[in-house]
């Protein structure tokens, strides 16, 4: 792909394999497809981009095979990214998510794609930012953004997609669990999927009451400010906030966001999902929160671009053994470690 | 850079099972390669547009029922069709000697019976990678 045009032009017309190869440089780190991301930049921020996050077994591959169904009926097209973890001993990885999605193989209107997080924490592969704006320039109208198995911390999603859909099940623990912050802080439309099972209905009055108790305790000036309570903790809060003065389908009329029941394997609820992601979206728009979402990732990406770049800097050989000699230097109690961090630092930079 | 190798795995045909296609999954896995699983009852077109989805190296099949005859050969077919001419495709399962060179002139790298090490195949395709 040393031809850049030629790859961007292919890229944009939503030719499979330049959007795969592309895919591929990103994930291999390969610099050469920087320019050609570059050339894509202009014809990104179109699709609206849909995280899927839960715990493993959950049914999110499932789910997100029913609600590419769904889209389809509806005349959208799609992407998928699929991510799995790989292992922290071989780096290989099996990628299963593809199994559930097999029928939309045919579909030209369907981009399905397993990613590895090769050794990425937070729930998603580095790779995937860049992997989502590739479909985004491809002209997919939803790109939908499957986590691996997430437990309570692994949030990254919430830096990456416009919706993010919670998905949780009956069984899992005590109303403590969904108590705790992380994970269950953000979902903008909650789903309490495997609902043929016992103890689905107790699930969602857990999440209902979650959802009630941080409406009341997020409904300060600064939870309303859409700034400091736009970061992850809350940010659905000040959003729903805001929305029970707007009209246009997304939450309850408390304002509070949508808690959904689904039977993935039937397919069953799925259409209500789907119908709140779109109606999240109409809302995002109308109320200017998705720039200020997009804003505050964007933000998020460049911090890392640039602490990636800064750590890439110390990865030359003479960085390496400047570091090594400052690590002697605080191991003999020459410095302490915030002076090495000033001596390397005003040496990076 | 870190080029990883991505193999699809893929059962074409009607098996009930895969427990061998799991193993070699597994094996694959293990020698620090990605694996992309597509599960049982795959037809040759799903398997080329995961492949090409996917933008796998290796698409390594694997058969039991005796369709192989006509179903491999069907992958090499729309392969070349779509243009796709730098992966590595390998098959395995229960297939008869008598029909290995068959195989092979429909472009079937290499075939893998019952008994193959797994590290046999490993080696295969370190070795044979198109790109």
């Amino acid at each position: 792909m040393t031809d850049v045009p030629e790859a961007a032009r292919r890229i944009r017309s939503g030719d499979p394999r330049a959007l795969a190869r592309a895919i591929s440089r990103i994930d291999d780190g390969d610099p050469a497809v920087i320019e050609v991301l570059k050339a894509l930049h202009a014809d990104t921020g179109r699709a609206h981009v849909v995280g899927v996050t839960g715990p493993p077994g959950s049914g999110k591959s499932t789910l997100v095979d029913k609600f590419v169904r769904e889209y389809r009926e509806r005349g959208l097209t799609v992407g998928v990214l699929a991510v799995d973890p790989s292992s922290p001993f071989t780096g290989g990885a099996i990628l299963g998510d593809r199994i559930r999605m097999q029928s939309h193989a045919l579909d030209e209107g369907v981009y399905i794609r397993s990613l590895a997080t090769r050794g990425h924490l937070g729930g998603l592969s580095g790779a995937v930012m860049e992997a989502a704006r590739v479909l985004d320039a491809a002209g997919f109208d939803r790109v939908l953004i499957e986590t691996v198995g997430v437990g309570q911390s692994e949030v990254d999603i919430v830096r990456l997609a416009d919706t993010v859909v919670l998905v949780s099940v009956p069984g899992l623990g005590d109303d403590i669990q969904v108590l705790k912050a992380g994970i269950m802080e953000i979902g903008d439309v909650f789903v309490v999927n495997k609902a043929d099972r016992d103890g689905a209905d107790r699930v969602v009055r857990e999440i209902r009451s979650m959802l009630e108790t941080a409406l009341v305790n997020g409904a300060s000036p600064r939870a309303l400010s859409g700034t400091g309570a736009a970061d992850r903790g809350g940010h659905h809060i000040a959003f729903a906030a805001r929305e029970a003065v707007s009209s246009h389908g997304y939450g309850d009329a408390h304002g509070l966001p949508p808690v959904l029941k689904t039977t993935a394997e039937t397919g069953e609820g799925v259409g209500p999902v789907v119908d709140s992601v779109e109606a999240h979206r109409a809302a995002l728009a109308e109320t200017g929160l998705l720039r200020e979402r997009r804003l505050r990732n964007v933000g998020y990406e460049l911090r890392g671009a640039l602490g990636n770049r800064l750590l890439a800097r110390l990865g030359t050989p003479d960085a390496v053994s400047r570091l090594d000699r400052l690590a002697e230097d605080v191991v003999e109690k020459r410095r302490d470690v915030y002076e090495a961090v000033d001596v390397l630092f005003e040496e990076l930079c | 850079m870190d080029r990883k190798i991505r193999v699809l795995v893929a059962k074409p045909g009607l098996d009930g099972h895969d427990r061998g296609a799991k193993v070699i999954a597994r094996a694959l896995r293990d020698a620090g390669m990605e694996v992309v699983y597509t599960g049982l009852r795959q037809t040759p077109e799903q398997i080329v547009q995961a492949a090409i989805q996917e933008d796998a190296d290796v698409i390594a099949l694997s058969i039991l029922s005796g369709a192989h005859n006509h179903l491999f050969p069907r992958v090499m077919e729309l392969l070349s069709e779509k243009g796709v001419n730098d992966v590595l495709v390998i098959g395995g399962g229960v297939i008869p000697e008598d029909d290995i060179p068959f195989l092979k002139k429909a472009g079937i790298a290499e075939i893998f019976g019952p008994g193959t090490p797994t590290k046999a195949t490993i080696d295969f395709i370190r070795a044979n990678l198109k790109r």
